[in-house]
């Protein structure tokens, strides 16, 4: 069994327990949706022994590093950290209905590193990205993306109850608006706090690797462009009050920012990010 | 009222800095769009001759740089310099307010308020309620009248400074890095192994600037994965001023080397089709480096010697191996493949010597001062302090007012908090129910 074998299964756990999370929603079973937590519980373990073994197989092929150092493993990773937070808003909120919402988000990102063509490989690391801080760095932008792609899913049930006005039975089942958008304030105001840490740990890498640490570099400016996204969206809820639907169309226009500067930029623009 | 006044306005206003964080926002995504400081040619042929014009008068060449998008940052600064004066005294307030002024009917108009009666004398019960409080670590002070006991204890009241930290934390970040702008500077320099540069070229500019010291590359390395990747570059760099040598270190990306605030960083490096010979005369303590063009003869005359390179093995790029002839005029020449990081004992004429030779590289440096650096650093991490005390921090302040009633005393508990209002109603439940326990008997 290698790691691979593992991040494959866990694929199609994620997207397994995306189906029973959402049929949970439309047949309103308490009981299926315990099952998907138990599934999501399950996969994640899986995912969490993948990333294990990755990380010793790199060490047994002599290129031992954190697995974080490419696109494929920047994926993986993004994946796990959305289930873990996912399952702490089950926790503490006691729902299950926004499994429905936020475990496709964890198969997608599985089903990208999967299937797209870009390299799966175990690569020794290249120079600039021999550092500590690449760890910190990886860690504090994907936990803060991880959190922006929840709130993200958990906009769009907002905007779709809000829309449907207890005339549709499924988004009738959704919690709260107020709930809803309490757990969305506390997911940007998290995701906010992990982006400007990500931004800033980039920014003390680059210094002790090119002696600049901040060059206006694509990267560099739009993950500045999310993070303005973001505090404009704060700003507007403390201080105007506004909340409910402008915050979630905000919240879906900052994670189309947050993709853009973790995939477009890549493939899109050119910049010295050319790794990951 | 004046225009003073409305200006003042303006200028503290939310609104002005949610239009300027979006200005910000938006005008950001140009530059990731069209590439930044390229020769005037480049946009001529890319985008055509008036755009480029266009492009050269609204300064996009070069637009994080220009006077609209600095003056945006301006803008912003200002703002928040205003916006936090304006609002700071309220703030200050509420951190200093004495609870203690409160009055029974503010206390009952708390989002969180009950109370009960308990048996007893007030002074016995004040007590018993003190003691409650502070096992919860609340330090409650008091205020007694005839009639009444008011206990006030808070929390976290140094909170309310979160978000004036974290715009503080923003202002010091901009001034670090105008500090760096005006009193630092970027460039680079190109040094071949065994010679030495004291002057950089300025990036952006065709100026040279001398460093007040010199930089001698003694060695430089360069390692690949068996993938073909690069592995490692090692630069062995030495310092020399007044004709003293300082210290001499290796660097490497991620490893970077600073001298009189002066910070030299591994960024590139260059490969010859010449050879680095170096030669130590074991007796004499003599050792001297040579460049060597590929099959030509070099003399070190002092000792003797004719040395040339008149074989090379490569793979890919690099020259991994050279074969080395050398004589001492005399006795047999002696001919021999060197590895590049080999050293190779020889005797010749009774005199042993140690010879290394391998292709001649150049590294290549940024190098770069920054005054302002720890200014960003120290803003930086006062916008995460900040962050956190404005996000997950709250002012919490609970007031027990014990009132005579009859035999006994009734009980009066109010809270307030400015955060987490669902986690601090559950903080006052908990914190009735510890108090109804703790004073019953």
């Amino acid at each position: 069994m290698d790691s691979s074998q593992l991040l494959g299964i866990t694929t199609f756990t994620y997207l397994f327990a995306s189906a029973i999370y959402i049929a949970a929603l439309v047949f309103h079973n308490k009981r299926i949706a315990l099952a998907g937590t138990l599934f999501t519980i399950g996969a994640l373990l899986v995912q969490t022994a993948g990333l294990g073994l990755r990380w010793i197989e790199s060490y047994q092929m002599g290129i031992g590093h954190a697995p974080l150092s490419n696109m494929y493993e920047s994926v993986v990773f993004f994946a796990w950290v959305i289930v873990i937070l996912y399952l702490g808003i089950e926790f503490k909120f006691k729902t299950r209905v926004i499994g429905a919402f936020a475990l496709p988000l964890a198969f997608l990102a599985m089903a990208y590193a999967s299937f797209a063509p870009i390299d799966k490989g175990i690569n020794p690391l290249v120079p600039a990205l021999q550092s500590n801080w690449l760890i910190a760095h990886v860690v504090t932008c994907f936990i803060g993306y991880a959190a922006f792609a929840i709130a993200a899913a958990l906009a769009l049930m907002y905007l779709l109850k809000s829309f449907t006005a207890g005339s549709d039975a499924v988004a009738g089942r959704f919690p709260a608006l107020r709930t809803l958008d309490d757990i969305i304030h506390k997911c940007l105001v998290f995701g906010f706090i992990w982006l400007s840490a990500g931004i800033i740990t980039g920014a003390v890498w680059a210094n002790s690797a090119w002696g600049t640490y901040w060059s206006w570099d694509p990267k560099e400016t739009w993950s500045l462009i999310t993070w303005f996204v973001y505090a404009f969206t704060l700003h507007i809820r403390y201080t105007r009050g506004i909340s409910g639907r402008a915050i979630a169309w905000l919240s879906l226009l900052g994670f189309l920012a947050v993709i853009f500067t973790y995939y477009g930029v890549n493939f899109l623009l050119s910049g010295l990010h050319s790794y990951a | 009222m004046s225009t003073d006044n409305s200006i003042w306005h303006f200028f503290a206003s939310v609104r002005l800095a949610l239009v300027t964080i979006s200005l910000l926002a938006v005008t950001s995504i140009i530059g990731t769009i069209i590439p930044q400081n390229k020769p005037i040619e480049f946009y001529v042929d890319s985008y055509g001759p008036q755009a480029a014009q266009l492009f050269q008068v609204l300064d996009i060449v070069d637009m994080y740089g220009s006077w609209w998008f600095v003056g945006l940052i301006l803008l912003l600064c200002v703002n928040l310099i205003v916006c936090s004066i304006d609002r700071f005294p309220a703030a200050w307030k509420q951190i200093n307010t004495d609870g203690l002024r409160w009055t029974e009917d503010r206390l009952r108009s708390t989002p969180h308020h009950t109370s009960w009666q308990i048996d007893g004398p007030r002074d016995a019960v004040v007590r018993g309620l003190q003691e409650a409080l502070q096992q919860k670590g609340w330090r409650p002070t008091s205020k007694v009248t005839n009639t009444h006991t008011l206990l006030f204890g808070q929390k976290g009241r140094w909170s309310r400074t979160g978000a004036y930290l974290v715009h503080v934390s923003i202002l010091i970040i901009c001034f670090g890095g105008f500090i760096g702008g005006i009193g630092g500077f970027k460039g680079s320099m190109v040094i071949p192994e065994s010679m030495e540069r004291d002057r950089i070229a300025l990036f952006g500019k065709q100026e040279f600037k001398d460093l007040g010291f010199t930089v001698r590359c003694n060695t430089f390395d360069v390692d690949f994965y068996e993938t073909g990747a690069p592995k490692d570059y090692v630069s062995n760099l030495t310092i020399i001023e007044n004709g003293q040598e300082i210290l001499t270190t290796d660097i490497r990306v991620n490893q970077p080397l600073t001298y009189r605030g002066i910070t030299f960083y591994q960024s590139s490096y260059q490969g010859f089709q010449e050879f680095l010979v170096t030669i130590e005369d074991k007796a004499a303590e003599r050792r001297k480096s040579f460049i060597v063009p590929f099959q030509q003869q070099e003399q070190w005359p002092d000792v003797g010697l004719n040395f040339g390179i008149i074989n090379a093995r490569t793979v890919g790029q690099s020259i991994v191996g050279a074969k080395l002839w050398i004589s001492d005029g005399q006795g047999e020449p002696i001919s021999e493949w060197l590895e590049k990081s080999d050293t190779l004992p020889l005797n010749l004429g009774g005199r042993d010597y140690l010879v290394q030779a391998k292709q001649l590289y150049a590294t290549g440096l940024q190098v770069a001062k920054d005054p302002g650096v720890w200014w960003v650093y120290g803003g930086c991490a006062l916008m995460l302090a900040g962050l956190y005390i404005a996000f997950f921090l709250s002012h919490r302040r609970v007031w027990l007012l014990v009132s005579d009633a009859g035999p006994g005393c009734s009980v009066l508990l109010a809270g307030s908090a400015n955060k987490n209002r669902p986690g601090f109603a559950r903080t006052m439940s908990e914190l009735e129910q510890h108090l109804r326990t703790a004073t019953v008997g």
